[in-house]
């Protein structure tokens, strides 16, 4: 019998309100008039209006969203591939250091990738920028892609590629036809989530960057060490936004993939 | 037409082959090229260490490489109490950090297992959701919320709870609280996914037998949940030991912790050696519970299918 006791209710409750609680101070915060930080003054979008005449704060975060694409694009490609070979190719040789390879990055501690990361294109002679930022990232994305789409074919009727195989379909027809439009949504919605990482990261961002393509949290740190300030407020209100917005479409789209291609409804 | 056997194959190659070499190149091959510096000393160049390899100079330039590089950069951590003590001060705080995550983190985990199964999922949805807003953006909320004029003291002047506003920022304590907030979502998600496959019928027989609900919890549902445990105190205890942005900003400047450290020596102090010798026993400090934390994962992948 499932029954939720007080004591489980007030643990959920408690839980989340302080998961929430200051993201929603901070938003609040955000639409306060007042320059001191600690005085409300009443409601206003003035520091949105500061915003949109931030130049150097909007490049950054156009430069971080190309990142983002561009890096969630590579890694959904090279994740779902990784995660094809682990699923449906048995035991080939070096699998086990393959998997490795993927699950290693989602717990080491982004300093050390961030180092490693730049001694490489150090010793190997190249120019930090734009792209060595998003080789970083679609190394670091491409393994949480992998585990995604992993559980994804895991769960996935087998039954479905065989029959579409017994029925003459070539392995490459029967993969562009059945296999890759059923897991799908699970490509797409760690797709979102790829971009989000690439969005938020610093610490990797900071070790590979190079001159012009200095990302928008590397300049909110820059300016967030030095204090709260009530433009900081707003720069990560929309962020805030940005994310929970990409958050909820992946997660609706993980439902999707749930609900296609299950042996129940087959 | 291509014989489905050879396109099968074709594939296969393809679909490793890609991934794999990709790994090699940016994830494998940096580290080896991180404990190659870290044998290499410092020195005023353009990259800023030596010996650099030559493939030009063929097997003398080999030879030379090799009797270039020396574990001085380690004897240096060694006799340098900065390094040992930032390291213990790393291991502390994370130890510490993952127990006070675990008692917070179950019984949020447990009381999601108890709701209606409709509600679940958007439970952990919620849960979760946070994790997705960047480290960054959390932390300054914490920022904004402790300072020294923010809205917690404010609040407790107001309720009485104290005369003086404590000091919250450049603390342990804000550090504590910004590992905890940060990390509760890889500590609630596994322990939920372990709680939720429980057998209630197991409990239910416990309860038939006559025993009390706390002694279930301890000898029945506490046992049985240790693999979620042991998976969510190693995704959080692993990243936190290398830590930088949370000390960073919620952090004092009294000791720092290693990732804070290995920061400083690359940017501020341009020591490339040093930050790669930090890097190396970092990892080697990490080696036990990510080779544990791989070997669950690569199980738990293998158990699905």
């Amino acid at each position: 019998m499932r029954k939720a006791s007080s004591f489980n209710l007030a643990a959920l409750g408690l839980g989340l309100a302080f998961l929430y609680l200051p993201i929603v101070i901070l938003v609040i915060y955000s639409f306060n008039a007042s320059r001191l930080v600690a005085v409300w003054g009443g409601w206003s979008l003035h520091w949105y209006d500061e915003l949109a005449g931030d130049a150097p704060l909007l490049e950054s975060a156009f430069i971080s969203l190309r990142i983002a694409l561009v890096s969630a694009a590579a890694a959904t490609v090279l994740g779902t591939l990784a995660a094809v070979a682990l699923v449906r190719l048995g035991r080939f040789r070096g699998r086990l250091p393959f998997a490795a390879m993927i699950y290693a990055p989602l717990v080491m501690p982004e300093v050390i990738t961030g180092l490693s990361m730049l001694l490489l294109f150090v010793a190997v002679s190249i120019d930090r920028g734009f792209w060595t930022v998003v080789i970083a990232h679609t190394t670091m994305a491409m393994c949480f892609v992998a585990v995604i789409v992993q559980s994804r074919l895991v769960d996935f009727d087998v039954s479905l590629e065989e029959a579409a195989m017994d029925l003459g379909a070539s392995p490459l027809q029967t993969f562009l036809a059945v296999t890759l439009p059923l897991i799908l949504p699970a490509i797409a919605a760690s797709f979102m989530l790829a971009f989000a990482l690439s969005l938020d990261d610093l610490v990797i961002a900071s070790f590979t960057t190079g001159p012009g393509a200095t990302t928008l949290p590397i300049r909110i740190y820059s300016q967030v060490r030095l204090g709260v300030s009530p433009e900081m407020n707003a720069v990560c209100s929309i962020m805030v936004a940005v994310v929970g917005v990409a958050v909820i479409v992946a997660s609706l789209l993980t439902r999707l993939s749930a609900a296609r291609g299950t042996p129940a409804r087959v | 037409m291509i014989d489905p056997q050879r396109q099968r194959s074709l594939m296969a190659k393809f679909a490793i082959g890609i991934p794999y070499g990709w790994l090699v190149a940016f994830f494998l091959l940096p580290f080896l090229i991180v404990l190659k510096i870290s044998l290499s000393q410092s020195a005023i160049a353009q990259p800023p260490y030596t010996p650099v390899f030559e493939l030009a100079a063929g097997w003398h330039g080999l030879r030379d490489f090799f009797a270039g590089l020396s574990l001085e950069n380690y004897a240096f951590l060694g006799t340098d109490p900065l390094y040992v003590l930032s390291y213990m001060k790393s291991l502390e705080i994370a130890a510490f950090s993952t127990l006070l995550l675990l008692v917070i983190g179950y019984p949020i985990a447990y009381a999601i297992t108890r709701t209606p199964r409709r509600i679940q999922a958007f439970l952990v949805l919620t849960v979760v959701l946070p994790f997705w807003t960047s480290f960054l953006i959390r932390i300054y909320a914490w920022m904004n919320i402790l300072q020294h004029d923010g809205p917690l003291n404010r609040l407790l002047l107001a309720l009485g709870l104290v005369r003086e506003p404590p000091v919250w920022l450049a603390t342990d304590t804000a550090v504590y609280i910004g590992l905890v907030y940060s990390y509760l979502p890889f500590m609630v998600l596994p322990l939920y996914a372990t709680l939720e496959k429980l057998d209630e019928s197991l409990l239910e027989a416990a309860a038939d037998l006559g025993c009390p609900r706390w002694k279930t919890f301890w000898l029945v549902t506490l046992p049985l949940s240790a693999p979620g445990v042991l998976a969510g105190a190693l995704l959080c205890f692993i990243p936190i030991v290398g830590e930088f942005v949370i000390p960073d900003l919620l952090g004092g400047s009294r000791t720092s912790m290693i990732g804070q450290t290995v920061w400083t020596e690359f940017f501020a102090n341009k020591d490339w050696p040093t930050a790669a010798a930090v890097a190396v026993v970092l990892v080697c400090l990490l080696v036990t519970p990510i080779v544990v934390f791989q070997y669950q994962s690569i199980r738990g992948a293998e158990r699905g299918s």
